[in-house]
């Protein structure tokens, strides 16, 4: 199937493309066919310079659906560590 | 023996409004009389494999133009980063889509060696939208293959695809050939059947085929949902519907 489900999430960041380093506004999220994974459909995130740059600027990652849960998990465990709390950011 | 020269290769064609976009064409190259395909491309966008979908049409003998529905959004920049731009912009209204459709069929009548038929066909996304064409634009003969979406319920409706496809099943203006994987979440068996219900409503010609065994996107090679059983029996109900609607 092809889905429309997307989800656009404003971020802040950095992300390293094929011309260097350049500063993420925005992360696009969806379930679809990938461009490049050999899986049917795949978590797929844009982190992307906006909607205005150079389209190309763009980081991109096809993920199994397991391996983009054990990430997500793996984001929140990492920010809700002690260490990280002590830090004082959200 | 006939000759199997073909030229293709990026062009640039006019949508319906004027905009100028990027198309792939690929025509036989000292035929005559031949006939017309519109190709939509799949959601991942204008990319090598739909391009070598254009290529087998006109080496078969047919003119075929694939627009690139997603030229607005990243004009020059790779298949991949223009899909990306698409769906990060809420993807191609239904009405932008007609326009370019609109568009290649034009250039495809325009052309001197036409025979003035033209059918279209999609792919994923792009069945969706050979759906919605054939019931706005006068083509001669459509294919969806998998289009998911046709069916779509009121949740699923969007600024860009305001309208589910099936709804406008009443206009429909050319004969439909519908190919399915039974395996398929998205048109699933159940959304198939709808279809084929409000067409024989309508009382549309129309002829589908669901495979068992198949999923989505079975024509699509190399990947993992590539089904050589359904791909090889889609092309000839492709050829068989195109000989029999599309002959000069």
């Amino acid at each position: 199937m092809c889905t429309y489900l997307t989800s656009t999430e404003k971020v802040a960041g950095t992300g390293l493309g094929a011309q260097g380093w350049f500063a993420i506004e925005e992360a696009v999220v969806y379930f679809d066919h990938p461009q490049e994974a050999l899986v049917e459909h795949a978590l797929c995130i844009d982190f992307r310079a906006g909607s205005r740059a150079d389209p190309s600027e763009r980081v991109a990652v096809e993920l199994d659906a397991g391996s983009a849960r054990r990430l997500a998990e793996s984001i929140l465990a990492t920010l809700a560590h002690d260490e990280v709390k002590a830090l004082g950011v959200d | 023996m006939a000759s199997d020269r073909m030229e293709a290769g990026t062009i640039t064609i006019t949508s319906r409004k004027g905009d100028e976009i990027e198309a792939y064409h690929a025509r036989p190259m000292e035929a005559t009389g031949y006939p017309s395909v519109v190709v939509i491309h799949h959601m991942p966008g204008y990319d090598s494999s739909t391009k070598e979908i254009a290529r087998r049409f006109a080496s078969r003998g047919y003119g075929a133009v694939m627009p690139n529905l997603f030229h607005r959004y990243a004009p020059g920049a790779s298949s991949g980063d223009a899909a990306a731009a698409a769906r990060a912009a809420g993807g191609v209204p239904d009405a932008q889509c007609l326009d370019d459709v609109a568009g290649a069929m034009a250039f495809l009548k325009a052309q001197p060696g036409a025979n003035g038929k033209v059918g279209v066909i999609g792919y994923c996304s792009g069945g969706r939208q050979s759906y919605l064409s054939a019931c706005h634009l006068e083509l001669d003969a459509a294919v969806d293959c998998y289009g998911g979406g046709v069916v779509a319920t009121p949740d699923q409706l969007t600024p860009e695809r305001p309208v589910a496809v099936i709804d406008m099943t009443k206009d429909l203006r050319c004969p439909m050939l519908g190919l399915f994987g039974v395996n398929d979440a998205s048109p699933s068996p159940e959304h198939v059947a709808k279809m084929e219900e409000e067409l024989t409503k309508h009382h549309k010609s129309f002829e589908f085929h669901s495979y068992e065994g198949a999923g989505h996107a079975f024509f699509w090679v190399e990947r993992p949902s590539y089904h050589a059983e359904a791909s090889r029996d889609g092309w000839h109900r492709i050829w068989d519907f195109y000989g029999e609607h599309l002959a000069g």
